[in-house]
């Protein structure tokens, strides 16, 4: 089973917990969980806690993180988008640690179980939708009707405006999961190349040899990883943002 | 790899049958898409990003503008204390060369006041020599003129006396004085 890629999906229960004949067990998944909060909130808050004028090189890094989320939302939601900072910047940091903690071999991957996803773009797009029905009233719903449409087009924009905000969610959270899922996927899978390769019997000298060309494969994928993990991270963050700008300004 | 699969185990059936209810028990199906571990998933979730929340709502993020506004007002500040500072070099400045501007014009007063009042000391005083020198070539020439009537008044009585010895030397018997005078002022003539 070594070479199953699937193996590392598998969400193992550590402390079995039973509530009403609901699994709410503490798994590895949970775990990795709280792991990822602990190092974002250890992180940011020990590398903080000098308050330097000058900053060392750990303080310079959370700055530049939340430097980085602040200039993101500010930029797609304006000045008024600051009042979601704190929440934009704890999915930012979430999304990011759960990524990276991922890409330690035998770690396992909170972002690559869509349900973990999707919840958090349902919290997003909740958001959204509570944060824009109580600051607009019904003129939040002057979102799904562009202005300097024709009238008789009016009921099929509409529909597609409707149609497109319902898959929000769904794409925001399949993007995340699929990437993290077939990224994680293909290194195991080349990685397992370079094992059946190197101990296969049949190929005599022929298999170690070749087996250096999916090691080389491994390698960089690893790098292409790390940068798909920030990187969705950011699109994560980016999307976010901009789906509650449409909470602050509904009207097109 | 069904091949290195197939020589370890005896026959390829008995791998496969092995491979498949494995899976199956582990997960029933596809890992991320068992439904049966999404309500402890979803609580973990709930709990840990809670969790997370808050701990950047209540310490890490004011903590952290806390820093940066520090160092912006730092900065502003700075540069406020540096802009004052530099006005006041440049009033400083101007200062200075208008003071030394003043300096100037006045030390080329004194300098050019001094010369003057050299100038008229130094006349004066050549003007004194001169006439002191004057007065005493004009003493000396009236005592050289005084001397000089002096010694020609003399001259008759020394002449008449060297007449008188010699007339006697020459014939043994002094002239009289009438004689003697006539004699030596038709001479003088």
């Amino acid at each position: 089973m070594a070479n199953d890629p699937i193996h590392q999906f598998h969400i193992n229960k550590i402390i079995p917990i039973e509530v009403g004949g609901l699994d709410l067990s503490f798994t590895n998944a949970s775990l990795f969980m709280v792991a990822t909060v602990a190092v974002t909130a250890l992180f940011l808050i020990m590398s903080t806690s000098g308050r330097g004028l000058v900053p060392t090189r750990w303080q310079s890094m959370a700055e530049m993180s939340y430097e980085f989320v602040a200039s993101t939302l500010r930029s797609s939601a304006g000045n008024e988008g600051m009042r979601f900072f704190p929440f934009v910047f704890s999915l930012f940091m979430f999304v990011l640690i759960a990524n990276l903690i991922g890409m330690f071999p035998y770690f396992f991957t909170v972002t690559s179980q869509i349900i973990v996803t999707f919840a958090l773009a349902m919290l997003v797009i909740g958001t959204v939708i509570v944060y824009g029905f109580a600051k607009h009233g019904m003129k939040f719903l002057g979102l799904f009707v562009p202005h300097g449409v024709p009238g008789v087009l009016v009921p099929l924009v509409t529909m597609i405006e409707v149609i497109s905000f319902l898959s929000r969610p769904i794409s925001l959270s399949v993007r995340l999961f699929a990437n993290m899922l077939a990224g994680h996927i293909t290194l195991k899978v080349f990685a397992g190349f370079v094992i059946s390769l190197a101990a296969s019997e049949s190929l005599g000298l022929f298999g170690p040899v070749t087996s250096v060309l999916p090691l080389i494969m491994t390698v960089a994928l690893t790098g292409l990883e790390f940068l798909v993990a920030f990187l969705q991270a950011y699109v994560f963050t980016v999307l976010t943002c901009m789906y509650l700008n449409d909470a602050l300004h509904p009207s097109h | 790899m069904a091949t290195t699969h197939g020589a370890e185990s005896t026959s390829g059936e008995t791998t496969a049958g092995t491979e498949v209810p494995h899976d199956a028990q582990a997960t029933g199906s596809f890992p991320p898409f068992d439904s049966a571990t999404f309500p402890s998933q979803l609580l973990w979730l709930a709990i840990t990003f809670g969790v997370l929340y808050w701990a950047m709502t209540k310490v890490a993020l004011p903590r952290i503008s806390g820093i940066l506004e520090d160092r912006r007002d730092r900065i502003a500040g700075d540069l406020a204390e540096a802009n004052r500072l530099k006005q006041e070099s440049d009033a400083a400045i101007a200062a200075y060369e208008q003071a030394l501007a003043e300096a100037r014009n006045r030390a080329h007063g004194i300098a050019s006041d001094t010369r003057a009042k050299l100038k008229a000391e130094t006349d004066a005083r050549r003007r004194d020599a001169e006439a002191q020198l004057g007065k005493r070539l004009a003493d000396a020439e009236e005592r050289i003129s005084e001397i000089k009537s002096a010694a020609l008044s003399q001259v008759g009585d020394i002449a008449t006396e060297t007449t008188s010895a010699l007339v006697e030397a020459l014939i043994g018997k002094a002239p009289s004085k009438t004689e003697l005078d006539k004699a030596v002022k038709a001479a003088l003539k």
